[in-house]
Order: C-alpha cells, then sequence, then structure tokens
C-alpha cells in the first residue's frame, strides 16, 4: 500500500477508520502511513479508508 | 437483484460502485455519467487546477486498471433524462432505455447561473474539469476578475487568482462572506483575511446585470448603478440540484431529491451525494450536503443498504468539509447551518489559528478550525457524533 501525501487533503477520515494503520502529522494534518503491509484483520477497514479519501491519495495493492 | 443503474458519473457514483463490488455483488453496474471525462475529482478544481500545480491528468479517480476492474456497464458522456418509476427503467439522451432492479441517483448539482449571461463570453462558472480549464486560461496577472458570490468556490477562486497577480473584485450580497453557513464570526475573520491580500470585497452589493460589448464581458453593474469594470466574471452563486429528468416520475424533489434516512427515495431507488436530501438522524434534521468527503460515504452507506435491505442502517453522519483559501486550510465537522450560537473560543489571524464551536440548541453541532491540531479536531468530531450537551463540550475542551 501506498500514499499520495501531495494529494491529501487532511481530511482525517482514513485515521477515523483504521487508526492502526495511519495517523496524521501534528502540524498540518497530512497522512502518515504507520503500516505499509497492514494485518488482513484490517483489509476491510483499509479498502474502505481507501474508498472514503476524498483526495483519493491512498492506493491498494492486493495479491 | 442483478441489475443496478448508478446515475452520475462523479464521487458519489464511484464509491457506490466500489461499495457494491467490495460486498460482493456480482450483477450488472450501469454508471451512467453526463460528462465524457471518467470520474474525476471536483475539489481541486478550484484549487491546484487553478493555480497550475496540477494538470487535469492528476483529477483522476481511479487508473484505467481499477476502474476496468469494477467492471462496470460505463456510458459516459450521456445524461438521462427520464425515470420510469413503475417500469424500473432509465431514459438516456442517446435513445437508451436501461432497465433496472435496483436505481441510485447521483446526478449532483450544476452551478446556478444570471440570467441571460450563460453565452457571455468571458462569464464562467466552476463545475466541472472543461469549466476549470477555460478559467484558468484566463487568469493572467493584471487582468480584472469580478466574482460575483462570497461563499466558498468565490473565495477559493479570489484567493488563488490573487495569488497569481489578478486584480480580484469579489461581491457578497450580504453583509458578511459565508455568514449563512458559518455565523457572523467566521464571516468577519474571512472578509478580513479577503481584504488582507488585497481582495476588492464588496458585502451589501445586488448585482443588476452583466454588462458586455463586442461580444465579450465587459463589466458588471450593481443595482445602485455602479460598474464594476471586467476582462472576466465568475459567477459563483450557489448550486441547484440536477432533479429536472425526475420530473413526473413521481419521485418528490424540491431542492434536491427528498430521501428518508436510509437515504432512500422510494423501495429500490436510492440518493447519494450533492443532489441528495435526506433525513440525517444524527441531527434530525433533513440536509443537502455538496462536500466531497459526504459523496462516498453516503455512495457506500448505500451500497451496503441495496444489498442488505433486511439489516438497512441510517445514514448519520458527522459532516465534515474543507476549503483552501491563501495558504490555509479552513476544516469543518458536523452541521454548522441554522445553529443558534457560535462562539470563537481561538481567534489568532497572525498565527493562522482559528477555532469557532456551534451551538444548536443544547448540544455541540459543529465545529470550525483552522490551524488546529488533528488530535484535537478529531475529539470535537467525537463531542459532536455523541450528542455531547454544549455546556459538556465547552468544559472538556477548554479545561485540557
Amino acid at each position: 500500500m501506498t500514499v499520495e501525501a501531495d494529494k491529501c487533503v487532511a481530511a482525517g477520515q482514513c485515521v477515523l477508520i483504521t487508526p492502526e494503520v495511519f495517523d496524521q502529522r501534528e502540524e498540518d494534518g497530512l497522512v502518515v502511513l504507520l503500516d505499509e503491509t497492514p494485518a488482513p484483520g484490517t483489509y476491510d477497514a483499509v479498502r474502505e479508508s481507501a474508498a472514503v479519501c476524498p483526495a483519493a491519495a491512498i492506493h491498494l495493492v492486493e495479491s | 437483484m442483478n441489475r443496478i443503474v448508478i446515475v452520475g458519473g462523479s464521487a458519489g457514483g464511484l464509491a457506490t460502485a466500489e461499495g457494491l463490488r467490495r460486498a460482493g455483488y456480482a450483477g450488472v453496474i450501469t454508471l451512467v455519467g453526463q460528462e465524457p471525462h471518467p470520474p474525476y475529482d471536483r475539489p481541486p478544481l478550484s484549487k491546484q487546477i487553478l493555480t497550475g500545480q496540477w494538470g487535469p491528468d492528476r483529477l483522476t479517480l481511479r487508473g484505467k486498471e481499477e476502474l476496468h476492474s469494477l467492471s462496470l456497464d460505463l456510458r459516459l458522456g450521456v445524461p438521462a433524462i427520464g425515470l420510469d418509476l413503475s417500469g424500473g427503467s432509465v431514459a438516456l439522451a442517446d435513445g437508451a432505455e436501461v432497465p433496472y432492479d435496483a436505481l441510485v441517483i447521483a446526478t449532483g448539482v450544476r452551478p446556478r447561473h444570471l440570467p441571460g449571461s450563460e453565452v457571455v463570453p468571458g462569464v464562467h462558472t466552476l463545475r466541472t474539469l472543461d469549466d476549470a480549464v477555460s478559467l484558468k486560461a484566463r487568469l493572467l496577472p493584471g487582468r480584472r476578475l469580478v466574482i460575483v458570490g462570497a461563499g466558498f468556490v468565490g473565495a477559493e477562486v479570489a484567493a488563488v487568482a490573487t495569488g497569481l497577480g489578478v486584480k480580484v473584485t469579489l461581491l457578497e450580497a450580504g453583509p458578511l462572506p459565508l455568514a449563512q453557513a458559518l455565523g457572523e464570526q467566521a464571516g468577519h475573520v474571512l472578509a478580513e483575511i479577503h481584504r488582507g491580500h488585497g481582495v476588492d470585497l464588496r458585502t451589501h452589493a445586488a448585482v443588476a446585470e452583466i454588462v458586455s460589448a463586442g461580444g465579450a464581458v465587459t463589466g458588471v453593474r450593481l443595482a445602485d448603478d455602479t460598474v464594476l469594470p471586467a476582462d472576466d466574471v465568475l459567477v459563483a452563486i450557489g448550486s441547484v440540484p440536477n432533479t429536472e429528468w425526475l420530473g413526473g416520475s413521481g419521485l418528490s424533489a424540491g431542492d434536491g431529491l427528498v430521501c428518508d434516512e436510509f437515504s432512500a427515495a422510494a423501495p429500490s431507488v436510492y440518493g447519494v451525494g450533492d443532489v441528495a436530501r435526506w433525513h440525517n438522524p444524527l441531527f434530525d434534521t433533513a440536509m443537502r450536503i455538496e462536500h466531497r468527503t459526504n459523496a462516498a460515504e453516503q455512495g457506500l452507506a448505500v451500497a451496503h443498504n441495496l444489498l442488505h435491505p433486511q439489516a438497512r442502517r441510517p445514514f448519520a453522519p458527522v459532516p465534515y468539509f474543507w476549503s483552501d483559501q491563501y495558504g490555509m486550510k479552513i476544516q469543518a465537522y458536523g452541521h454548522l447551518r441554522d445553529h443558534d450560537e457560535a462562539r470563537i473560543l481561538e481567534s489568532n489571524l497572525a498565527e493562522r489559528r482559528l477555532l469557532i464551536a456551534y451551538r444548536t440548541g443544547d448540544r455541540v453541532a459543529g465545529v470550525l478550525a483552522v490551524g488546529m491540531s488533528p488530535k484535537i479536531l478529531r475529539a470535537w468530531r467525537a463531542l459532536i457524533a455523541a450528542r455531547t450537551p454544549w455546556a459538556t463540550a465547552i468544559t472538556d475542551t477548554t479545561a485540557a
């Protein structure tokens, strides 16, 4: 999984849905990816985070 | 259920389609879009596209492969023109009749025009990629832009255009920009910021007509007969829901498609995004939200409700929006409109910090912030989601 920080609009939707995988920088709220290969138990939440991201900044690679 | 038609090829329609596929729906999804472009993102139109930081290719919401993997029956560049509710089919402008088992209406909004100015060269509205590209080409240093309407679109364009060296006059019909939506306090702050950046903000400005000569716009005449000379005029006076194609269908559409708390407008017919006026049980009121995150959230919620008719969930979000102006990010959670009180908790423009809380009845209904940490914003969001009493919210957040 990758995130495009320069597209991120700091809405924080991803953090609300999957706080174990995403965080926000304190100074400007931009996305911080905590885990590039999240645990299978988080897959549904990560997919939802990608789907609702208002900047389409979260990209999933699913094998 | 094997045929779902989604009318609307933007963020809301796309989110619905993705939600359906992710939940395992394997039937036909027809996605109808009025514009010829595959689903693209609109918020950057008044931001990165106008500044020139991004080219149009960066707006694409999903890559070709991602879009292909959704296996959509994609009908782009074809508006829907009619709905046969009892027969279960949608009529398209190319003559096609598309039958459905379930229908999602996500046709969005279009800009409101000043009557008679639609076809005058140099008069713009801003909703589509094509709008943004043509406006961008005109924003050159030294040119004069008059913006009619100091709402979010007008304010964002004013900020970008000023930054590009354009001489901007911003007209607001009311006493303050965005005061109806955000309250007087926020309106004062926004007015100060516009003026601080050299924008000629004129409030109580009633537009009489667009003035043109030789087939191009030359200015804007106000009700007091003042003529403001202009090379370009942007009309940003709000939006109109695209519901005309539903006329005579039996669906109720006044200011938006009327939906219940499940976002349903009729059995197996749902509304998503800017076009939908649904009952949000969290605030116990009907609302229609023209903000980006709502379109995606509502699309996912509707996908769930379509596939689980026995276990539908009310759509009860804490609305969120952001607006980028002059390098500031304004963010808000909740239902700010119709508030009873807006209280400034912090205001320091030099440091670009602002925090305003909104009370409706005896509960905290919203928050507007600039320069606040994400943790603080999320704490406010949680208070709003929990219907926290106003006194508790103010005490809890100011005690720390």
